[in-house]
């Protein structure tokens, strides 16, 4: 049984590729580390299955998780806003602790998530069990303050308004003693929100992205993109508004947007009409006016009632050296290069087997799918979701689109369709967190006709250095390595 | 555990509440940190007190703020200047931790000590803490490194001096942006207390890779940098190696580092000194003032006056003056509003001749522009254009503008030009005052708005202030009195408060032979509202009026009203009744 909650909605590793995040639609964000060393000792329960006794793959494990939004209710739009996680984007870490931002359809959250020694207090000047006996003792080790003298220190005032006249002996009172701190070697993780950043959409926010400078973000909804310095909660810049003066004209809403990977005053975003705009922050205040944009001729008289429908693009991601632009629309992935706008350097087909299928796809709405793409550190692969819980990687060298391989994210995963069997790929299993939520439910048929629209491999991740992927079926998410 | 004796317990208390559960109790026992540490003796504070407070860095950032302040000033209690180094190690753990406004209160603190401890302590305990925060792992600490430079460098010896140039030089090269940042900020301070020998070599090329950053983020902190280096260096080196710098960032491709440029121009001018300023920075103020970003084109016009009192009348009229030209009907209307809140203070700085031949039209056309906060900017800063050229030339153009301002939809709008009416009216004379704006004053007293309402009242008061009783009883009471009767009561409220604000100004007389009976005549109101200011008002005047007046008049009145039927009346008026006592009493 699949509980809707539990579909992972989000998925994203760190800079380092040490940790994976996810989002999942009851507003939860789970934590994946990876671990080095292999242990075999008995603490992993059936977390994990493996397919292989020996392996040097590393694997990740689940660290922690959190819930990090909340249903809410918008009272004065009559809205429910839903706890699902549109996006989690990692920010730079520091002493240790790990950040992330993470969104749903309105507010965006910044999460430290650190790991803190449990510490026990004991041996104070007053004893809680003498004093007075009032009070409940709320921690076993910790005394809550006693009863005369209670919250904000009121206590101080009179006794202490004394003090200052009182004068202590100069070697100092030596019955006061300071509590001692006991640190065990028990770590706890403490997730923390630090800041919220909210009220700045009027729609939903598709996407976040962290600048290279460390210090803002944007967020973008439908019509606009908004620009946050990261310790600055209750203030945001509107840098792109592509809102018409009357909603009857609009023709294009924003779907996704990205921050350059090293150049911080560069921007790019797509558009339900396929288009991408590169922004330059550097020009004006106001990035209304791109200074690149990136579209595809339409072919003359292959016009249809789905060619706008399928043209939107549902995803980019710029390639690690900021070169390259991936996009996924609704057939195809295409990449870009920022310094030529006459065109994609390469299409490629995910599943044009769908084309005669369009129709059906329009009837049960899968063709408003947003599948996300993604591509490996090096630059030299991409991939992208389809339904069945497949998912396509491409080699985009010169020969690109013939290089080709269909993976299934399960446990046993099967090759379809491989054109090019390039390289073995194989899975490390699930790691769902703690326990198994029904993972090969569906028989899915495995000859490649019979597609299943309800399974669909939306959320993919490229791990940054190396060749694995992290992807999301449903509620369970798959590793693979290449 | 032991008992306490009396006066220790709350002590005691305090020092247990450092490790309190709830964060209120605990932030009140940091902030008594002094407390604890005399309670507890010097010796005690250093080897007990200091290496607990050490440990304690997981804390909440209010609380690790607060620490960071009080230890700032925590010298006198560990037994004075030569123990300040104990209060290092605590300071170093907060240098590191996320949240920027503990680190900088770290900084602030560590800086505060440092210049108080000994040279050879500097040396021995603040150099190698300087050190290893500028190689620390983490970006935070590198951060905070930075800011504390220029209090270790003085005391050290050559040796270290040319380490810690270096060190800083690395740390303007550091992957992380966040730390050139940190870098470029503080650079001026650093630069200030480099010898000058290597200020030429060292600094100055630690500030070209800074200028040549690929984030703009960095370069436009290397902007103030400019002017902080421009006062170190002799007027040469300055013209050769920081002029240039400044030319390039007003053409800079990113319209933030232009920004920083037109906002901090003034600053650099006077860093390069004016010879430079006329031959270079002329041209670079010119074209920001052209710069096709608007927000450029805002900082630099609202630098305007303060760039040509630096220039002569001349090179003002011929290079500046025709980009204000241009800017007073600018596309956007904040820089309209930034021209126009500052292009008063010119008229001095030109002259009267070029300011009625040049500067006039430019007012003229922003007093009718179309945006209200444009024409409330000039009419503000109406009193230092009228001392050039006098009111009489304005007041055609004036006129209207304020009529139009007077009436605007926004009320905020209208609120704005009633304050500006006392200063209107001194500028403008009684005469001009009596013919055109005194009507305007009655009508706000109707406005719809409370608020309005209310500036109305009080500017009644600021107006007779400034012409004088005489000048009131002839141009505002009769008119304000009429009002009285008015069918709504709000509006005869607005009067009762009116009077209430003038009868001190009025003075004795006036006020018993003029305000007194309609104030009277309104406790028959029918509505209690208007009665219960009645007892309000009454109350305000009895100080001002005879005790004989109070007796007779103001008394029964508020006797009556003691008894009536509504209870916010019968306590109002039972309050005044008490005044009268008091005052009769005294």
């Amino acid at each position: 049984m699949t509980f809707a909650v539990d579909i992972i909605s989000s998925i994203e590793f760190d800079r380092t590729g040490d940790h994976l995040a996810t989002g999942d639609r009851g507003g939860r964000v789970v934590l994946f580390e990876r671990t080095y060393t292999r242990d075999h000792d008995g603490n992993r329960r059936d977390l994990e299955k493996m397919d292989f006794p020996i392996t040097r793959h590393p694997e990740f494990r689940y660290k922690t998780e959190f819930q990090s939004h909340e249903p809410e209710f918008d009272y004065l739009k009559s809205l429910e806003i839903e706890e699902k996680i549109n996006k989690i984007r990692w920010c730079q870490s520091a002493n240790g602790a790990l950040f992330l931002l993470s969104t749903n359809d309105k507010t965006i959250k910044f999460w430290k998530v650190h790991e803190k020694k449990v510490k026990k207090i004991c041996d104070m000047n007053v004893d809680p069990a003498k004093a007075a006996g009032n009070g409940p003792v709320v921690g076993p080790s910790i005394p809550t303050s006693y009863k005369p003298y209670t919250a904000n220190g009121g206590c101080l005032d009179k006794p202490l308004g004394l003090s200052n006249d009182f004068s202590f002996p100069p070697g100092g009172v030596p019955s006061l003693r300071l509590p001692v701190v006991l640190t065990s070697n028990e770590m706890s993780l403490v997730p923390r929100c630090r800041r919220i950043y909210a009220h700045a959409h009027d729609y939903h926010i598709n996407s976040i992205s962290n600048n290279s400078d460390g210090e803002t973000f944007i967020s973008a909804d439908d019509l606009r993109i908004n620009l946050w310095n990261l310790e600055i909660s209750n203030q945001s810049f509107n840098i792109v508004d592509v809102k018409p003066a009357n909603m009857e004209d609009l023709t294009e809403v924003i779907t996704s947007a990205e921050f350059h990977p090293t150049h911080c005053h560069m921007l790019a975003y797509s558009s339900s009409r396929g288009s991408i705009r590169l922004v330059d922050m550097r020009q004006s205040a106001l990035c209304d006016s791109h200074s690149k944009l990136f579209e595809e001729q339409e072919v003359p008289g292959s016009r249809s009632f789905f060619t706008e429908i399928i043209a939107s693009i549902s995803d980019i991601k710029f390639a690690k050296d900021g070169r390259y632009i991936l996009s996924r629309d609704y057939m195809t992935l295409k990449l870009w290069d920022i310094n030529m706008d006459s065109g994609p350097v390469s299409t490629f087909q995910v599943h044009e087997y769908l084309r005669p299928k369009l129709c059906d796809m329009y009837e049960n709405d899968s063709i408003f799918d947003k599948f996300e793409c993604c591509l490996s550190g090096d630059g030299l692969r991409v991939a992208t979701g389809s339904y069945s819980n497949l998912f396509r990687v491409f080699g985009c060298s010169s020969e690109a689109s013939t290089d080709a391989t269909t993976l299934e994210a399960s446990k046993n995963p099967m090759r379809r369709q491989v054109q090019t069997p390039s390289r073995p790929s194989r899975s490390l299993g699930t790691l769902s967190r703690g326990f198994r939520r029904g993972a090969d439910s569906s028989g899915v048929d495995t000859n490649g006709n019979a597609f299943d629209f309800t399974t669909k491999l939306l959320h993919l991740a490229w791990h940054p250095t190396e060749n694995s992927l992290a992807c999301a079926a449903s509620n369970s998410l798959y590793m693979y390595y290449a | 555990m032991s008992t306490m004796e009396e006066p220790l317990y709350p002590i005691a208390v305090l020092i247990d509440e450092l490790k309190n559960d709830d964060i209120q109790l605990r932030l009140n026992s940091i902030r008594r940190l002094s407390t604890i540490a005399r309670a507890l003796g010097e010796e005690r504070t250093r080897k007990e007190l200091i290496p607990f407070l050490s440990e304690n860095n997981d804390d909440d950032d209010e609380a690790l703020l607060a620490l960071a302040e009080e230890l700032g000033v925590f010298i006198p209690y560990v037994g004075g200047v030569e123990y300040a180094h104990v209060l290092l190690p605590p300071l170093e753990t907060l240098c590191t931790v996320e949240e920027t406004c503990v680190r900088d209160k770290a900084v602030e603190s560590l800086c505060r000590i440092g210049s108080q401890m000994r040279e050879t302590d500097l040396v021995d305990w603040f150099i190698p803490l300087v050190k290893r925060l500028a190689a620390g792992e983490w970006f935070t600490s590198r951060v905070s490194a930075c800011g504390i430079f220029h209090i270790a460098y003085p005391s050290a010896p050559d040796m270290l001096k040319t380490e810690l140039r270096s060190i800083y030089s690395r740390l303007c090269q550091d992957d992380m942006p966040m730390v050139r940042r940190s870098a470029a900020s503080n650079l001026g301070k650093f630069a200030a207390t480099v010898e000058s020998v290597h200020l030429n070599a060292d600094i100055l090329s630690i500030f070209e890779d800074l200028t040549q950053d690929d984030q703009d983020s960095v370069r436009l902190l290397a902007v103030e940098v400019c002017a902080a280096l421009g006062k170190l260096l002799e007027p040469q080196d300055c013209v050769a190696h920081i002029l240039p710098v400044i030319v390039n960032f007003s053409q800079d491709k990113s319209w933030r580092v232009r920004y920083m440029v037109a906002n901090q121009l003034y600053e650099l001018c006077e860093a390069v000194r004016p010879e430079a300023t006329r031959m270079d920075l002329v041209p670079a103020y010119v074209r920001l003032l052209r710069d096709n970003e608007a927000e450029v084109r805002i900082a630099a016009a609202g630098k305007v006056t303060k760039f040509c009192r630096i220039l002569s009348p001349e090179h003002a009229i011929q290079h500046i003056l025709p980009c204000v030209k241009e800017l007073s009907s600018d596309s956007s209307q904040h820089v309209r509003s930034a021209l126009a809140s500052v292009i008063m203070g010119m008229a001095p700085v030109l002259g009267k001749d070029a300011t009625i031949e040049q500067l006039l039209p430019i007012f003229l056309s922003l007093l009718k522009d179309e945006f209200p906060d444009v024409r409330l900017n000039i009419i503000s800063k109406l009193d230092q254009v009228n001392q050039v050229i006098g009111i009489d030339l304005l007041s055609q153009s004036l006129l209207p503008a304020i009529v139009e301002l007077a009436e605007d939809r926004h009320w905020r709008v209208r609120l704005a030009i009633i304050e500006y009416i006392p200063l209107l009216a001194s500028q403008l004379g009684v005469g001009f005052f009596d013919d055109k704006l005194g009507a305007l004053c009655m009508q706000w007293l109707q406005d719809k708005v409370y608020s309005i309402r209310d500036a109305a009242a009080n500017n009644l008061k600021r107006l007779a202030e400034e012409f004088g009783p005489e000048w009131a009883m002839q141009h505002i009471i009769p008119q304000v009195l009429e009002m009285s009767t008015n069918p709504h009561y709000l509006y005869r409220m607005t009067i009762l408060h009116a009077v209430s604000l003038l009868a001190p100004v009025m003075g004795s007389e006036i006020t018993c032979s003029k305000l007194l009976p309609v104030v009277v005549n309104a406790s028959k109101d029918r509505v209690s509202n208007i009665k219960f200011n009645v007892a309000k008002v009454l109350q305000s005047i009895v100080p001002i009026v005879d005790q004989s007046v109070a007796e007779k008049t103001i008394r029964p009145c508020l006797v009556e009203l003691s008894e009536d039927p509504d209870v916010d009346v019968r306590f109002f008026a039972n309050q005044a009744l008490q005044t009268i006592d008091s005052v009769m009493v005294s």
